[in-house]
């Protein structure tokens, strides 16, 4: 369980780094993308891996932190979720703005030589 | 609680229901817009002026008073705090005072350059305000992101393709130092279970061997997330050519934006890794302290090699953050309290300098090309503001004199020159460092060295672009100034120069600020009421 959540926050941060280095600016998009998705996982993990746990008292569990999942990092990961998308969704904006002004897709607004 | 305390939520509540409420009419009720806004930065300026006097009044046998304001009457750890001590409400002041300055900037042209812009500027002075007030490392993320979010479209604000090409860079490092953020606090919270910064300050010290490296690792992230909004070498690559690129009153109103990452790392610095912290005292502070060296020597450079006014405003953001952050990486509370006094000088010159030399590139060649981008994308209301201008505008006599006159306190400032306050900051500063008890270490040494040719680089490149912008009357035609416009850059530097006759005063409450930043201790009993193992 820990090691696939590991591998996949992994694979998502290496992904979103690599795209992100590249010069076209939907890559450089897609992988702030991933980079938030390996962020959100990472958050959620910060709870410790629970199994079977949800995140609210049920009856006949109060006391008994076993039984219950850390329900803080859920709540953050939520909120990072929703600004990370408004912010994605803003960045689109301005990406086609960029794209519509300088004729080309490039990061920095001309082709490089 | 005391019914007053509620003023605290002003800072952030005011301003983002007006800002939303505003949403909701079309711009062209503009008189109604500007009524609105300009009552709100005035309210907000009153607040800050209250709370300063609440924070900075002796309670009881301390020196300040702190008001602990938690939303929702959730009782803190576990609930949000807001916290306004004396550094907070210095800040929100501060904020307040830039805000009125270049909102009434804005309003002799520059707010109808694009749809908007009332509600993004209150929206930034909420997510300011809120950073500068919480006392939730998750909270204060989200007034990060409020802020940020208003800034990226305050960057774009006027539009023209240089202003997109800096946003095409701006937006994405500060989402990937977002997303730093967002590592370093869920690292920290899964090290000690606690976001409430005065929580962290209490948990820190008892930290277990093994999970105190984890800790480090957290900070040391999220401290990486706010070096960059900070512009700290080399992560401030981003930073000139964003300021260059925006707007006079935006790029003014920016000037405050770098001393966020600064105040947050003072704050957290000293609460969580301060001199009660145990195995992980000081931890980074030698990262600050050279980081910032090289910030200044890095800025000085740039300086020197701007080859427009706006850069150099830019490079000049630059020296100051490095300054700061020099400052508090010695970790030595006199040194501090020089520096909170610069934070003052610098933020409020910077600002003046870039509302100044909007109104000197006016008459250029240079600005006009970015004006009539502005005009063919917004035509109508930029047709509006010029007619108006011919009514209204004032063609102030001697106008290039009071533009010169403002240049030369703003070099006086930047440069540290006496007799105006930038002097007495950069003393009190260099003061401590050499008259600390016992020999003066040769790194001190090599900041009291960088610091006095930082500000002769400065000297040297403002007096040079003075003379080339101002002493060469037949190619430059004298800019029409409104008064509205030359109002508030007076203001600005009447400011510092109060602060240079009021020096004593002010002085001692910085220095009062900064002792009460080193009793971390006090900070958690009055936010959490006293320790369960008793008062430490």
């Amino acid at each position: 369980m820990e090691i696939i959540l590991a591998i996949g926050i992994g694979v998502f941060a290496a992904s979103g780094v690599w795209l992100l280095l590249r010069p076209r600016t939907y890559q450089v998009i897609i992988g702030l993308s991933l980079i938030s998705y390996a962020v959100n996982l990472f958050i959620f993990s910060m709870g410790r891996v629970k199994l079977h746990a949800p995140p609210v008292l049920q009856p006949g569990t109060a006391g008994d932190p076993s039984a219950v999942a850390d329900p803080v990092p859920q709540a953050l990961v939520l909120t990072a979720i929703v600004i990370g998308f408004a912010m994605t969704a803003l960045l689109l904006v301005v990406l086609l703005a960029a794209r519509g002004r300088t004729g080309t897709d490039h990061v920095d607004g001309r082709e490089a030589d | 609680m005391d019914p007053i305390n509620h003023i605290v939520i002003l800072p952030i509540l005011l301003p983002l229901v007006v800002g939303a409420f505003m949403l909701l009419f079309s711009d062209r009720r503009r008189s109604m817009k500007i009524a609105l806004s300009i009552g709100t930065t005035l309210t907000l300026l009153g607040v800050a002026i209250a709370l300063v006097a609440i924070a900075g009044t002796p309670h009881g046998d301390r020196w300040s008073s702190l008001i602990v304001y938690p939303v929702g009457n959730w009782p803190p750890p576990f609930g949000i705090v807001l916290v306004a001590d004396r550094l907070s409400a210095l800040m929100l002041l501060l904020t307040a005072v830039l805000a009125n300055a270049t909102l009434l900037f804005a309003l002799a042209r520059w707010h109808g350059a694009g749809p908007r812009f009332y509600t993004l500027f209150l929206f930034l002075l909420a997510g300011l305000n809120g950073a500068f007030l919480t006392g939730d490392l998750f909270n204060l993320f989200v007034f990060f992101e409020i802020l940020l979010a208003a800034s990226y479209g305050l960057v774009l604000h006027g539009s023209g393709t240089a202003r997109v090409k800096a946003g095409l860079h701006y937006i994405p490092i500060n989402l990937i130092a977002s997303s730093l953020f967002l590592i370093g606090v869920s690292l920290i919270y899964g090290v000690t279970g606690t976001l409430n910064m005065a929580d962290l300050g209490r948990t820190v010290p008892t930290l277990p061997e093994d999970s105190r490296v984890l800790f480090e690792i957290g900070a040391a992230i999220l401290g990486i997330a706010f070096l960059v909004k900070a512009g700290m070498w080399p992560l401030s690559f981003w930073l000139p050519t964003t300021y260059a690129a925006a707007c006079a009153p935006v790029a003014a109103m920016f000037a405050i934006m770098t001393k966020v990452g600064i105040y947050v790392i003072l704050r957290l610095f000293l609460l969580a890794l301060g001199d009660e912290a145990g195995a992980v005292e000081d931890f980074g502070a030698e990262w600050l302290y050279f980081g910032g060296m090289a910030t200044i020597a890095f800025g000085a450079i740039g300086v020197l090699a701007a080859q427009s006014m706006q850069r150099l405003g830019g490079y000049a953001v630059l020296v100051s953050s490095g300054t700061l952050l020099a400052a508090i990486g010695t970790g030595n509370s006199a040194v501090i309290s020089g520096a909170l006094y610069y934070l003052a000088v610098s933020t409020l010159s910077i600002a003046a300098y870039f509302l100044l030399v909007e109104l000197i590139e006016r008459g250029r060649q240079a600005g006009a090309d970015v004006l009539a981008v502005t005009q063919e994308m917004f035509g109508d209301p930029e047709e509006d503001i010029e007619e108006e201008d011919d009514e209204v505008g004032v063609a102030i006599p001697a106008t290039i004199a009071v533009l010169g006159g403002a240049f030369v306190a703003c070099t006086a400032l930047l440069s540290g020159l006496p007799p105006l306050s930038g002097f007495i900051a950069k003393f009190a500063m260099l003061s401590a460092l050499i008259n600390e008890a016992g020999s003066i270490p040769a790194q001190h040494w090599a900041l009291v060295i960088l610091l006095m040719v930082s500000g002769l680089a400065m000297l040297i490149a403002m007096t040079r672009t003075g003379i080339r912008s101002l002493w060469v009357p037949d190619e430059i035609a004298i800019p029409r100034v409104r008064a509205i416009e030359a109002i508030p850059i007076g203001l600005l530097l009447l400011l510092c120069v109060v602060m240079t006759v009021m020096g004593g005063p002010t002085m001692r409450y910085m220095e009062a600020t900064a002792q009460v930043l080193y009793w971390p201790a006090i900070y958690a009993n009055d936010v959490l009421g006293p320790a369960a193992g008793g008062p430490r």
